[in-house]
């Protein structure tokens, strides 16, 4: 598979990464070296074999539906970039 | 005192217990030598004063009889491991100035059993890299580079992602280091730098309050500088965690008093497929001769198949990237770490991530958000797990015809900064051997075994049933033991 440029750039915008015009052709023939490197993966017969979903043999965990923490918003807070009255604060999104 | 440093972890646990000398002066020798080995960047942020208060406290707990298993023992904690109140940047720009609120599960541990903790070491950002290259604190030099530090002929990598990690503990400025694995990030740097590193069963240690890379398979494990040390210290970090949903709930054995050296009738079995095309000569070498140490003691070994082996790195290649674009959805300038503005909400995300990750980093997002996405899902995602459960099933396979797994540790020695970097390709064939147990979820340990051509370490890997880890370092000792004592790096604190 080879990846173009207004592919990457797409894709880029999904992963929500700003990746400047100058860099896009490099990072398309990487991206395509890879996954031409992964399209061997096609070679193995595959039918009937499920997907992994957990590589431990157990099944997940079920906790009471109870609050057990919580009550402490300065400190969920305290890394926050810009914060306010107990929220984090964003650029306006609604006009 | 300048020999506190050269000390196992049993022996200056030793040497405590027998009031030798305090843990006090354990932590200062170390502290010291954390400063004289500035040179290598091992470490992102040292804490001598933590580290000189928790001693004292050590000191006070042994003085009245109540010292834990690990009571005095200075460590470095890879900076993947988030530490309450002590800066935790998974060595990224986007994780700038964050200090966690909490403390991870695992280094939670250590402390309860009396760890000091010296600082936290560098790696590569968010664990992605095989070389410790790709951090934005800067490269770790390896202590075995040629030459003098500030003048090195060569500057070498300590292997990654847990390279700090490693040059820490082998040039002697830590006892023992926390690394985390996701497809050789333990094995393959203590490989390059002569020491000791084990990644547990999948789901042994908490993933708690790791930084996240590739949650199904991200695994942390101690490096150490002997087989003894990493049973002392893999017992203290393992352990159910109600909170990590995936934390395995089973006892955690005695480790060290697995360390029988009685290996007799043990079957090992030797991997046809490991013996790629184009294997140096010297791999080839070290691990016949791994295969004669374990045969002189006992051991049988059996040849055994897996053979989609050659498929697992392309797997991982899948599937890493794929958790990874969705646990480092996270940072995007709201919660923690860097922000950069933008005119609206989406455009401050875009402009966050693209200055906030390295190019590696940015590559696998890339990747994992391209074959997660609608109309490739199925074609790479999937198809991927598929072969994953294939691996695994050989590996089961394997384990009904014998019991531990021998092979390289990774297909060279340490290369030089700057080699390789241009062929992503090229990098990942580094984890060629380290892969395949990450993906089937087992244990695996690297063992030094010698030196190349080169003077430089090569490890054996062994690779063990879930959760039998006894068996992977009792065969580990008997290989450490054959070797005999492990060369000093040109460059020690």
């Amino acid at each position: 598979m080879s990846l173009d440029k207004a592919t990457v750039a797409k894709i880029a915008h999904l992963a929500r990464i700003k990746v400047p015009e100058e860099e896009l052709d490099h990072l398309a023939g990487e991206l395509s070296q890879i996954l031409t490197f992964v399209e061997q993966l096609n070679e193995v017969d595959t039918n009937n074999v499920p997907p992994m979903t957990s590589v431990a043999a157990q099944k997940l965990r079920r906790r009471k539906d109870e609050v057990t923490d919580g009550g402490y918003a300065g400190k969920v807070l305290s890394n926050g970039p810009e914060t306010a009255e107990g929220f984090y604060v964003v650029p306006k999104v609604v006009e | 005192m300048g020999g506190l440093t050269h000390l196992t972890m049993a022996g200056a646990l030793d040497g405590l217990a027998k009031k030798e000398f305090t843990a006090v002066e354990l932590a200062e020798a170390h502290v010291r030598a954390v400063e004289a080995i500035r040179p290598l960047n091992a470490f992102i942020t040292e804490t001598p004063d933590r580290a000189l208060e928790m001693a004292k406290a050590s000191d006070t707990r042994r003085a009245k009889g109540e010292a834990g298993p690990m009571d005095g023992l200075p460590i470095a904690v890879k900076d993947l491991f988030c530490t309450k109140g002590v800066p935790t940047t998974a060595a990224s720009h986007i994780l700038d100035g964050f200090k966690p609120e909490y403390e991870s599960t695992v280094t939670s541990n250590l402390w309860r059993d009396g760890a000091v903790m010296l600082g936290k070491v560098n790696l590569d950002e968010f664990a992605m890299g095989s070389a410790n290259i790709t951090s934005y604190h800067g490269n770790v030099v390896s202590p075995w580079s040629p030459g003098e530090p500030g003048n090195w002929s060569r500057q070498l990598v300590p292997g990654g992602s847990s390279g700090g990690s490693a040059a820490a503990v082998a040039a002697r400025a830590a006892l023992g280091a926390t690394g985390t694995d996701t497809g050789g990030s333990i094995r393959q740097p203590a490989s390059f730098t002569g020491i000791v590193g084990i990644k547990p069963t999948y789901g042994r240690c908490s993933r708690w309050g790791v930084v996240a890379f590739a949650s199904s398979l991200d695994q942390a494990g101690p490096m150490t500088r002997t087989v003894e040390d990493a049973a002392i210290m893999l017992r203290s970090m393992c352990g159910f965690d109600p909170k990590d949903s995936t934390s395995v709930d089973m006892p955690v054995p005695d480790f060290r008093a697995a360390l029988t050296g009685d290996i007799r009738g043990l079957k090992v079995g030797i991997p046809k497929e490991y013996r790629v095309d184009g294997m140096p000569a010297e791999i080839a070498r070290i691990w016949d001769q791994g295969i004669e140490w374990l045969k002189a003691a006992g051991a049988e070994p059996v040849e055994i198949s897996l053979p989609h082996t050659k498929y697992a790195l392309a797997t991982y290649y899948i599937v890493a990237p794929a958790e990874a674009s969705s646990n480092l959805a996270r940072y995007d300038g709201v919660r923690y770490g860097l922000r950069v503005e933008g005119s609206g909400l989406k455009e401050m995300y875009e402009n966050t991530r693209g200055a906030g990750f390295g190019k590696e980093v940015r590559r696998r997002i890339l990747i994992g958000t391209y074959v997660l996405s609608a109309g490739y899902y199925d074609a790479y995602y999937n198809k991927a797990r598929q072969v994953r459960t294939r691996i695994k099933w050989d590996f089961d396979e394997a384990f009904r015809q014998c019991d531990v797994i021998l092979t390289p540790t990774a297909p060279s020695t340490a290369f030089a900064i700057g080699e390789k970097m241009d062929d992503p390709i090229q990098m990942y064939l580094n984890d060629v051997f380290t892969v395949p147990a990450s993906l089937a979820g087992l244990p695996g340990m690297s063992v030094p075994a010698g030196l190349g051509s080169d003077g430089l370490p090569l490890g054996l890997q062994l690779l063990g049933r879930p959760f039998d880890e006894e068996t992977v370092l009792r065969v580990g000792q008997v290989i450490e033991k054959a070797a005999g004592t492990p060369a000093l790096p040109p460059f020690v604190a």
